[in-house]
């Protein structure tokens, strides 16, 4: 008896297990829904064009309210001794990567959040305070944030960062592809300070012409890929570049959307909650039929 | 019936000396917690802008979950399968389950930046977001495992409320109020029981999901669509070893003798689990021919051996009846299993995650490993507290009634 019963235990464990995980994942809904429209906006970040002049750098910060110094100041070249990131204090930065066969064009690499078109950190947040806008902007919402920090977590190019010495109210910061200014049909702040046109803010979709264009005409200056036109499904922002993207500190990613994978478990768990709702059935089921037996055996195995 | 087992309080001195060594790691743990709430995580964690989740996540949570799940199996085969014979454990292991909860619920709190907005996840929904689903599992089993315990509080109070002072006035009441809420819960407990595993069951797998949109910030050994099923089965793994530590750790504390007929009896459904955990470890690992990474020596592959070794011998020392009835055998199997998934939540969490961008890694400070083990040790010193004041811990007593269990209602 008691064997028989091990085995119907084990047995029906392995199906919950089975049922609850969802494999094979069901793909009944399998993406986020998405709002991505046709029209969405972007960049086209010209890497060989960049003269690391880091003037978005000062216009972004006092776009943002984040103290900016003085615009002279920021001609100062000995910051690209290092590898920057964005920060809480900064949403954009330049790097620059000196060229060893051509010491006279380095390449200048502006960094800020992608903008992806299908964004981890909107599928990954808690809350949902993230939110990929119709114009192609990601943004983050304050009212909503609990400050878990799984969007950086999730993020591929490592771009939230939080206020770890706030106890009170920390945010997390990033570039909003100037939300604010776009919708009263201003340019976002780096792009119309830059002086060399490094930068080219337009439609998504006529970017990538524009860029194709580009390297078909000099076929010598770029490397024949735009980054951020197909990585992680997509991004609003892309880029050109003279040499390989790796070299610049791109991080390679496949062409699937980042959240992906996750979002298919997650729904194959869930799918329409009928996985739990089976399992709840069937432990109900169990718990009834068992419900007398051990009396009947005396309580002895 | 004499000398029946019956869940009855511990009568023991509260104080020994280890309780005073537990004592004083539970005040330098809320020492540094202080220090975080009031000068924020950055005053006292290791975390940067490139590891954003430390062992608040990894251990407190993620471990924290798996060692709770001594609850949802214990309760599964003892209520829902009807093993009578493993009753005596229910309480012990859902005592354990309530503290664990609790303690993940307040790790949570602690690590989110904002943790006076801890509910935001109740009004502001995000179904793709794993974490969601984590944290509105959590937050309704912690409620259900309340429920669970309510049963417990109201056997050791009803006839026996005794409110101090003026407050006696509404002894009457109080105990009218338990004994409806006695009967009411009696009657309805089978729904919780039963969603309290499927809980369990769905957030254990999703606290896996969790890393998998890390995508390639997951180091291959780790990074599997299977993880969600992984931990599942490691829980599962994991559930009975903890309740055999506890009743042998609890037994030796108290001076009694240990139950060690009913411990290797339930100590055979410890092997298969982690036999089929082991041969999904190793079977994903071959499918995604991620063994290329053992192949150098690194922190990385070390960290990967020792916990597939952490398997391996609990599952052969589980497989050997002698392990199995001596009680040092099983306190050691069951450890090791503990260890073996503390260290892959661990491994999963911090080890794992290889962020771009930088060259140091993540160690805990002082702080967040004070933090952690102040957590343990307040979990030890409630558990001592209400084994001494609920009816928790079965002990032989003379002419004790068995409890009627509790049952599907209504037809029949």
């Amino acid at each position: 008896m008691g064997e028989i019963n091990r085995r119907n235990f084990l047995k029906s464990m392995g199906v919950a297990g089975a049922t609850v995980t969802g494999i094979p994942a069901n793909k009944l809904f399998a993406q986020s829904k998405s709002n991505l429209s046709e029209d969405r906006m972007g960049v086209l970040v010209d890497t060989t064009v960049c003269i690391g002049c880091r003037r978005c750098e000062w216009a972004c910060k006092t776009a943002h309210d984040i103290p900016a110094g003085n615009l002279e100041d920021y001609s100062d070249e000995s910051v690209f001794e290092k590898m920057r990131r964005p920060d809480n204090d900064a949403y954009t930065v330049v790097n620059r990567y000196e060229n060893p066969g051509n010491p006279r064009s380095p390449s200048n690499v502006k960094v800020q959040c992608m903008h992806c078109d299908h964004p981890a950190c909107v599928s990954a947040c808690i809350v949902g305070a993230f939110e990929k806008k119709e114009n192609g902007a990601v943004v983050w919402d304050t009212g909503k944030c609990i400050g878990c920090r799984y969007c950086m977590v999730a993020c591929p190019f490592q771009v939230p960062t939080f206020d770890y010495h706030k106890a009170i109210q920390p945010d997390i910061h990033k570039c909003d592809f100037c939300f604010e200014r776009t919708k009263e049909g201003l340019l976002p702040a780096c792009i119309e300070i830059c002086p060399v046109e490094a930068l080219t803010y337009g439609r998504r979709r006529n970017l990538i012409e524009l860029a194709e264009k580009r390297m078909k005409l000099y076929p010598n200056r770029y490397v024949d890929k735009i980054y951020g036109f197909t990585e992680v499904g997509g991004t609003s922002w892309m880029y050109l570049a003279s040499r390989d993207f790796a070299e610049l500190d791109f991080p390679k990613l496949g062409e699937k959307p980042a959240p992906g994978v996750s979002e298919s478990i997650q729904h194959g768990i869930f799918a329409y909650f009928v996985p739990p709702i089976a399992l709840y059935a069937l432990l109900g089921g169990i718990m009834w039929i068992t419900k007398n037996k051990d009396s009947k055996r005396g309580g002895n195995e | 019936m004499e000398h029946a087992l019956q869940p009855e309080p511990l009568k023991h001195k509260y104080f020994t000396p280890w309780v005073t060594v537990i004592f004083i790691i539970a005040l330098i743990g809320l020492t540094f917690l202080a220090v975080r709430y009031i000068f924020g995580l950055g005053a006292v964690t290791n975390l940067n802008q490139f590891f954003p989740w430390g062992i608040w996540i990894g251990l407190d949570v993620g471990a924290g979950v798996a060692l709770a799940a001594g609850g949802f199996t214990t309760a599964a085969l003892g209520h829902i399968w009807h093993r009578d014979k493993y009753e005596v454990l229910v309480r012990p292991a859902l005592l354990t389950a309530l503290l664990g909860y609790t303690f993940v619920a307040l790790s949570v709190t602690t690590d989110i930046g904002r943790w006076y907005y801890v509910w935001h996840p109740l009004i502001y929904w995000n179904g793709n977001s794993v974490l969601f689903e984590v944290g509105i599992c959590v937050m309704f089993y912690l409620g259900v495992l309340y429920i669970e315990f309510l049963p417990i509080v109201s056997e050791r109070f009803i006839g026996r409320v005794n409110l101090p002072g003026i407050l006696s006035i509404f002894n009457k009441l109080l105990d009218k109020v338990l004994r409806i809420l006695d009967r009411t819960l009696n009657k309805f407990m089978f729904v919780f029981i039963i969603a309290g595993v499927v809980l369990s069951c769905l957030h254990q797998s999703s606290v896996g999901t969790l890393m998998v949109i890390a995508g390639e910030k997951m180091h291959p050994l780790w990074q599997t669509p299977v993880l969600p099923l992984m931990f599942l089965l490691s829980a599962f793994a994991v559930g009975f070893p903890m309740v055999i530590m506890e009743s042998l750790s609890a037994s030796k504390s108290f001076g009694m003798k240990p139950e060690t007929e009913v411990l290797t009896s339930l100590s055979r459904f410890v092997a298969p689990f982690l036999g089929i955990y082991l041969a999904f470890k190793i079977g994903d690992m071959f499918i995604r021919e991620s063994f290329v990474y053992l192949t150098e020596l690194n922190l990385v592959s070390i960290m990967f051996a020792i916990e597939i070794l952490l398997i391996a011998i609990p599952l052969r020392m589980f497989l050997s009846p002698s392990v199995r009835q001596s009680t040092a055998g099983l306190y050691t199997a069951s450890m090791l299993v503990i260890f073996g998934v503390v260290c892959n939540r661990f491994n999963n969490f911090v080890i794992a995650y290889n962020p771009p961008y930088t060259d140091t890694a993540y160690f805990p400070s002082i702080g967040e490993i004070s933090v952690t083990l102040g957590f343990v040790a307040i979990e030890i010193l409630l558990y001592r507290l209400f084994v001494m004041i609920f009816p928790i811990i079965s002990q032989p007593v003379k002419g004790a009634v068995r409890r009627t269990k509790y049952a599907i209602k209504g037809a029949l």
